[in-house]
This record gives structure tokens, sequence and C-alpha cells, in this order.
């Protein structure tokens, strides 16, 4: 979207960085500053921030949320975007509470909901990957048409009535403070950590981000990855669905409404551009800690929800704004 | 023979019709059908602000969010200051909607940032300041003045003043997107920036201007939507967006940029109007809507990547692979 007149060339300096120096330029280093800060600034404003139930209680602000942005952050690297998780949470949601009505024990559905994410995100990367259609539109698209299924199932009635097993994964405790949301979280972190920095894998989506083209003379199947990369974010999605369900131990159809945003918000924060290409899953971890601090800290400010948003878009703003000034100023100055 | 998309559309909106008229004649009366025109006029008069944004390569989410708070605001104003002449807080409503507009604009040119990135923060900014200026509390009917409440209603030539602002936009539009350079540029900043750059469009202020426009036309929306609803909250018009985009989309507005007529998007806008109008007629219940206008947008967008493959009526045609 740059004007030709002048391109964006890096130059090759003379000699690199060492290794300490680019770690402290880079964007993960300063997010965690920002997220010890907000922690300070945390324990300073509250009294009872400082309490290892509170702060337990306050990793479900984002442990779900972040599930997907994992899986988010592949597909914005890989140079598309997916707007409809959260209405694939409601669809999910929707699907296991219609389940529980013929009395689905537990694991059925689970597998339900896998299914059925896994088909949703396949829906979506049919669309994009297959057909080559804007993955944009496809995806609000599919946004009013996932949410507008479970509307038609559920209208503005509301299961419940889940099987007391199910509750585990939204409130249970594998040991002292530490919930089960909180386990699978870090352990879908180390398993996305894996996949896009530790193989061939995850090479290939920043090869698609940075220039499909290439990537396709390249011999990478392009549409494939693609593919994959949308059906695993429905996989997420359905997986933060179970997780989320299991919380609040009942369905409405807007459950999870808006979630998107804050999603590509935290994925963004997190480093990863926009535009594909480059990201890391380290930063989207810690912006999600991040995104999670801000918030359970107006929340002990009795910030209302909405005024929070306020912030959660000024973040976003900024944040992509900041490296665009910095970048600039850097080249009038020298 | 082929068929133009515009032709298509307008057939497939006759069949629509039709269908309801098979179930309901009465809906395909002329009184009925004008009512329908007027309950969509609001959603038209936002899908050609969306439309300008989309012809340069851009996208507005926030055109909702900025129609809610210029409503809050004069719907404020007015129960504040009810001696304030209505017009004059028409214009008020545009220019602070313009203002809103230009917001985005600016982070756009000025910044490069993605015009998703930013309309998605002002999305949530501009909704988040209504719920801090209004206090979370609602203004209703009876705190506006009645002269607020009757402009919307106000009969013209046998049609209300809604009718007449959104039949006003339309050709509005049609002039300025055909008859005028500001137009012509959206064109050519979508349809291939790189080639705009060297034909002497400043690419960055044309897609400043889209934004100005579609903020100024949700500014008048939200005028329009407060005072025909009488009433002003927090989550007026939420998730109105995406219906918008919706109506964009199955006019044939190509989400690349570049491509779109003004009757696409009128008729884009109005298939919705007459889903969301004849779904009650045929007893479908409202819950159906949201699904099928999704269904809409899906189909929409095959249909609009087949006929772009076909036919570029791109008005700079591609000098190189960007």
């Amino acid at each position: 979207m740059t004007s030709p007149s002048h391109t964006d060339a890096t130059e090759i300096p003379d000699r690199l960085r060492g290794p300490l120096a680019r770690m402290l330029a880079s964007w993960e280093f300063l997010l965690l500053i920002v997220a010890i800060l907000i922690f300070f600034f945390n324990t300073q404003a509250s009294p009872y921030f400082l309490d290892a139930w509170n702060l337990s209680d306050a990793t479900f602000n984002f442990t779900e949320k972040a599930m997907i942005a994992f899986a988010m952050a592949l597909v914005i690297i890989s140079g598309e975007i997916d707007l409809s998780v959260a209405s694939i949470i409601a669809l999910v949601s929707t699907s296991m509470g219609f389940a529980v009505q013929f009395g689905v024990d537990t694991p059925l559905l689970i597998v339900i909901a896998i299914a059925v994410g896994a088909a949703c995100g396949a829906f979506n990367g049919f669309l994009v990957a297959m057909m080559g259609l804007p993955s944009i539109v496809v995806t609000i698209g599919t946004l009013s048409l996932f949410r507008g299924i479970a509307y038609i199932v559920l209208g503005d009635q509301a299961y419940s009535g889940y099987p007391a097993s199910f509750a585990f994964f939204g409130q249970g405790y594998v040991w002292w403070v530490i919930t089960f949301e909180m386990v699978l979280f870090m352990a879908i972190a180390i398993l996305f950590y894996t996949l896009l920095h530790r193989t061939s894998f995850g090479r290939s989506v920043k090869a698609i981000g940075n220039n499909p083209t290439a990537a396709l003379f390249a011999g990478i199947r392009v549409s494939r990855v693609k593919f994959i990369l949308f059906v695993l974010t429905g996989i997420m999605s359905a997986i933060a669905a179970i997780c989320l369900t299991s919380r609040l131990g009942s369905t409405r159809p807007s459950i999870a409404v808006g979630w998107e945003l804050e999603i590509v918000t935290m994925v963004v924060l997190g480093g990863v551009n926009i535009l594909g290409g480059a990201g890391t899953i380290l930063g989207v971890f810690i912006a999600a800690i991040v995104m999670g601090l801000v918030t359970f800290g107006l929340g002990l400010l009795n910030v209302p929800g909405i005024v929070m948003s306020i912030f959660t878009g000024l973040l976003l703003i900024t944040v992509i704004a900041l490296p665009i000034v910095i970048r600039r100023t850097h080249r009038r100055a020298s | 023979m082929k068929l133009s998309r515009d032709t298509l559309l307008c057939l497939a909106l006759f069949a629509l019709v039709g269908v309801v008229y098979l179930r309901f004649p009465e809906f395909a009366s002329p009184a009925s059908l004008l009512g329908v025109f007027n309950d969509t006029s609001i959603l038209i008069i936002l899908a050609l602000g969306q439309m300008a944004v989309i012809l340069t390569r851009c996208i507005d989410l926030s055109m909702a969010s900025n129609l809610a708070l210029v409503g809050m605001c004069t719907a404020m104003v007015n129960s504040a200051v009810p001696g304030i002449p209505i017009p004059l807080l028409v214009v008020m409503a545009m220019l602070l909607g313009a203002v809103l507009g230009s917001l985005n604009g600016i982070l756009v040119w000025k910044l490069d940032i993605p015009p998703i990135v930013v309309t998605l923060g002002t999305l949530t900014i501009f909704r988040g300041i209504i719920f801090l200026i209004s206090d979370g509390q609602w203004v209703n009917a009876h705190e506006m003045s009645p002269s607020f409440k009757a402009l919307p209603r106000l009969s013209l030539f046998g049609l209300p003043m809604l009718s007449w602002v959104a039949l006003l936009s339309i050709v509005c539009m049609y002039v300025l997107l055909n008859r005028t350079q500001l137009g012509r540029a959206f064109y050519a900043v979508g349809g291939n920036p790189n080639a705009a750059v060297y034909t002497g469009i400043d690419v960055g202020r044309s897609r400043f201007n889209a934004f100005v426009l579609s903020g100024a036309l949700s500014g008048i929306a939200g005028y329009l939507w407060v005072s025909r609803y009488a009433v002003a909250y927090v989550d007026i018009a939420s998730g109105f967006e995406l219906d918008v985009v919706a109506a964009c989309v199955i006019g044939g507005i190509s989400i690349a940029g570049g491509m779109g007529s003004v009757a696409g998007a009128v008729l884009g806008a109005l298939f919705l109007g007459v889903i969301k109008n004849a779904l009650p007629v045929v007893n479908i219940s409202p819950f159906w809507q949201q699904a099928i206008s999704g269904s809409a947008i899906i189909v929409a967008v095959i249909f609009n990547a087949r006929s772009e493959r076909r036919l570029g009526r791109i008005i700079l045609k591609q000098a190189e692979q960007t």
C-alpha cells in the first residue's frame, strides 16, 4: 500500500548487533517491561491485587481469548484474518447445549465441540484458501452466519444443565490456585511456539505472509497451509468455547460477543504484523498477560467494562502507530 | 446477452419481492414498498459512505459507533438546549460525524496504519465515549423536543423526510463519484494505487477524504436514527457496521477497491431491507435474519469474485503487480 517512489529497502549494517542488544531492543522485551510496570502500578492502586486467589481469578480474563489468539497469530502472519472466532464459540457452545438436552455426557460433548469448531474453520478455510476469496469479507459473513445459526436454534432462550463433570474445564483447579485453564493455556502456548518457531510448517506460514507468490514458487502449498490454519483456529475456538461454557454453566446466543476485536488486539499488541509475515508467540503470550492485567487492574478500580474498551481501542491504535512514528522520526534524523 | 451486475441484482430483488408477494400480496403494494424503502433509508445512507471508503481499498468498521456517538450528542444537546433550531442541529451532527471520520482518515493517511485496525480501534473508542458522556443513561422520547422527533416523519410530496434524505444522498453520491475529480480519484486509488500516484493523485489524501465523507454520512444517520426511534443509549445500532459492509458486498462493491456503483450499494441495502421487512410478514422468526444476511454476504462475495475475474472495470489498468 506504500507509494512506489520510495521502497523500504533495509540497509545492510556493517556489523550485527549483539544478542543482548537485540534482545533489549525487541518488542517482547518492551512488552515485558510494560507488563511489569502495570503489575507494579496495580499493586499500588489496590490492596486486593496481590492476593493469590484474586490473581488466579484474574487469569480467566485472558486465558480463553489467548488460546484463540495463538491460532489467530498464525492466521495473521500468513496474511489473512479470521473475524468469525467469537461466532464459532457461540455455535460450538450452542451445539454442546443442544446435545446436553439429549443427555450426552462430557467426553462426547468435547468431541462434538471440536468437530463443530473444526467444521466452521474448514468452511472459512475452504472459502478463503480454496476459492481465493478475501478473508476479511468471508469471515465477516461467517461471523453473521455462525452466530445467526445459534440465534435460530436458541432464539431468546438459554441452554443449561451441563453435566457436573463438565464443570472441571472452566472451574477446576489442578493444584492450589493453579486452574485447569492456566495449565491448558501454557500447554497451548508451548505447542504453538513449537509449531511456529521450530517446524517447517511455521516457516512456511511466515514465508506465505511475506510473499505468497514466492512461497508458491518455493514449493510451499500455500492454499493447503492456509486451510490448515483456519481449521486450527476453528479448533482453538472450540477449545475456548468448552472452557467458557463450562465456566458460565450456560449458553446464550450472545456468548462471547465482540471477542474477535479483543483477540485481534491481543495479537497485534504482541507485535504480530497485521499485514502478515512477522510475529512471535512469545509476544502474543506477554500481550495476553498485559491485557489481562490491565482489565483486572481497572476492574479492581471499579472502572466499567465499556470504559475499559476505550483503553483496548487506544492500546490497539497506539501500539501499531508507535513503531511507525519511531521509524519515521528515525529515518528523518539519519 | 450479458446482464450487468446491477441488473442481475435488481432482478434478484424483484424475485425476492415476488416470493413474498405469493404468500402475502399486500407486501408488494406501493405504500408498503415505500415503507420498506423508508425503513432502509439509514442503511442506504451508511452504505453510500462505506462504498466510498471501500472504493479506495479501505474499510470503515466504525460507522455504527460514529452514528451512535453523534446520535447521543445531538440528543443530549437537544434535551439540554431545546431552543437550537433542528436544521442547525443536523449540520452539527454532520460536522461532528465528519470530525470523527477524519480521525480515522488521519491515522490511515499520515501513519499508514491499516484501515481495519484503525476502525476496529475507533469502533470501541467511540462506543466507550458514549458511555462516558451519557454516564450510561438513556435520553428518552419525552426529553427530546417535538420538532426534533418530527423531522424524519415530516411528509413532503407523500414521502417522509427520512426517505428524501436517502434520495438526496444517492443523487449527491452519484454526482460525486461520476462527475467530480474527487470521485474519480476514489476509483483510481482503489483500482491501482501505484498508477494513481503517477497520475498525480494523492492516495493518502483521497483515502482521508473518503473517511471524512463516510463520517459525515454516519453523522447525519446518527441524528436520523435517534430522532426516528426517539431514544438514545449506549448500544444503539450496535453491530450495524456489519450490515453496512454486507450491503456493499451484496451490491457488488469489490473489497479489493476500485469497483462498484452507487446503484449497487443502494440495491444491496434494499436487498437486506426487503429481507428484514419480509421475515415477519411470511412468519419467519426475526432470529433468522442474522444467518440470512451472513449467507447473503458469502454468496455475494463468491459471485463478486467470479464476475471480477471476467471483467475489470478498473479505470486505471494494472501497471505492475503490487
